[in-house]
């Protein structure tokens, strides 16, 4: 097999992900109204009750709206993952998940390029986003925008890892209510895309612990450094662990010889 | 069982992925099941399952719900892999070169695998994207088989504005794509009128006859079995009978292929 078969493969799969994603306009309205009813209601109302000191990278006072632009990215990448985690399970109920894996190219490449595919999509949201943001005072130096890139293409991959493993996991449409309340809330809130960490620790040193170790965490503040030209060594560190961890475990889920595939198909 | 006058050599080179090496035995049988059994945690899927398909064949695999076909189809499309035995396609072990043996092989699932919000074109192009196609070759390869199937004047439409027996019509072109030698169909009628039963039917048979294509057709309708084809009686897990649809009906001294199934497996059949 030649690597251009490889690409046309990858290419393919970017392609259908982006018309799907493109054809169901209710989907991309739903997910960009999703951060800014965060950013232009939630944020404004909170302004007044946070008070957010100046931390890395922030060398002055910021607006909370600036505090939390950061995080309702991460929240974009978070549902995105997470919705296609909902397509994988829907399409495996549908069957054009077995399309996919019956394709001659290594299991392991169909599923890197799903999840390529997925961050595609929410690289491109996520600009959509900014670009919104920026009108509402949400301004970070221009070079930001560049060096966010590959901010938003390392913790996309690891959020969309963990969705491809999810999806492995669950047998049924249903449970997606499930990943709701069991993946995206407690991820989201128990991280420091809201409210810096220091307050979280002076509330509840707990609490403060869980958000360390939250992968979604350190994604948030990868993408927070990134934007504003810094690089978080720690955070990239975690988001790149994380993502060999969730990516080993998709690859292990979706194995014809041990994985849970073979395991839930005993079931069914 | 019947060869139909296919070279090994012309049979394979259809393949899409421009695979260095030939199999090892260009003569090699598109399908060649052997001793396959597979169980799921205390139940026994299948058991000691072997047989064969030659080029230019059609066998109907025969069996009511939960006699293993969908297990067995799982296994020879490598969704996962099988514990005991052995599954070739086109002289390719499915586990150990799972890339020679899928390039070979066309899939039409039981379940509707078309994305409804794409168009038909769009659908194809994804599929023979996954094959590793140019995209003018697919083009071309795509206009044919819509072309086959009917449906030319459909092309730029969404797949969900398509009837069931359009969609499975679909289905097959696509299937055709990367020009396999071997298609595989699960329960492909199910749920379709009688018109469209008989087009999937009509088309797969001339596809056997003129194009030399092996086909692997499972179904629990037994009158979908015709005296032309061979047939493979799958219950609970064993094969009951297989051999061209006379000789199994000589040999269970029945009337016809019903009475053969009900007799064989002292069950009634649909």
């Amino acid at each position: 097999m030649k690597p251009i078969h490889y690409y046309r493969c990858l290419r393919g799969i970017v392609w259908r992900e982006s018309l799907r994603f493109l054809n169901q306009r209710g989907r991309f309205v739903a997910a960009l109204v999703r951060p800014l009813v965060w950013l232009v209601i939630f944020a404004a109302g909170f302004r007044f009750v946070l008070g957010v000191s100046i931390i890395p990278p922030y060398q002055t006072y910021i607006p909370y709206e600036e505090y939390i632009a950061p995080g309702l990215i991460g929240m974009i990448q978070l549902f995105q993952a997470m919705q296609s985690t909902l397509s994988m399970v829907w399409d495996r109920e549908m069957g054009s998940m077995r399309t996919l894996l019956v394709s001659p190219l290594p299991r392991w490449y169909l599923l890197v390029s799903k999840m390529v595919a997925t961050v595609a999509v929410s690289v491109l949201q996520a600009y959509v986003f900014l670009g919104i943001a920026w009108f509402w005072g949400i301004q970070p130096p221009a070079i930001g925008y560049l060096t966010v890139f590959p901010a938003l293409i390392l913790s996309g991959m690891m959020l969309s890892a963990l969705g491809l493993f999810i999806s492995s996991a669950i047998r049924q449409l249903e449970n997606f209510a499930g990943v709701m309340n069991f993946v995206i809330f407690p991820m989201f809130f128990a991280s420091s895309a809201l409210y810096p960490l220091w307050t979280v620790r002076e509330a509840n040193q707990k609490l403060y612990y869980i958000c360390m170790v939250n992968p979604f965490t350190h994604a948030v503040e990868l993408v927070r450094f990134a934007l504003y030209q810094q690089f978080n060594a720690e955070a990239c560190a975690v988001v790149a662990g994380a993502l060999v961890v969730f990516m080993t475990l998709a690859i292990l889920g979706y194995d014809p010889g041990r994985g849970l595939i073979v395991r839930r198909a005993g079931a069914e | 069982m019947a060869y139909c006058g296919v070279t090994g050599r012309e049979a394979v080179k259809g393949a899409t992925l421009d695979l260095k090496t030939e199999p090892a035995n260009p003569e090699a049988l598109p399908l060649a099941v052997a001793g396959l059994s597979h169980a799921f945690g205390q139940r026994q899927a299948l058991r000691e399952v072997s047989f064969e398909l030659g080029r230019g064949d059609r066998t109907m695999l025969l069996g009511l719900n939960g006699a293993g076909k969908t297990t067995l189809f799982s296994l020879i499309t490598r969704l996962y892999n099988h514990r005991s035995g052995s599954i070739r396609i086109f002289g390719w072990e499915i586990k150990k070169k799972p890339s020679e043996a899928l390039a070979r092989l066309g899939v039409v699932f039981q379940l509707p695998t078309l994305d409804p919000d794409l168009t038909v074109a769009q659908n194809l192009f994804y599929h023979a994207a996954l094959h590793g196609l140019p995209r003018r070759e697919a083009a071309a390869r795509i206009k044919r088989e819509i072309e086959r199937v009917g449906l030319t004047d459909r092309t730029h439409e969404k797949a969900r504005t398509l009837s069931g027996g359009q969609r499975r019509r679909v289905e097959i072109a696509r299937a055709l794509i990367h020009q396999p030698k071997m298609l595989l169909l699960d329960e492909a009628t199910v749920g379709l009128d009688i018109a469209s039963r008989q087009f999937l039917l009509d088309h797969v048979r001339m596809l056997c006859r003129e194009e030399g294509l092996a086909v692997l057709w499972a179904t629990h309708l037994i009158d979908e079995v015709d005296s032309a084809a061979n047939v493979i009686v799958l219950h609970k897990g064993r094969i009951l009978a297989k051999g061209p649809v006379p000789e199994v009906i000589r040999r269970t001294n029945a009337a016809s292929i019903r009475e053969a199934f009900d007799k064989l497996t002292g069950e009634k059949g649909e």
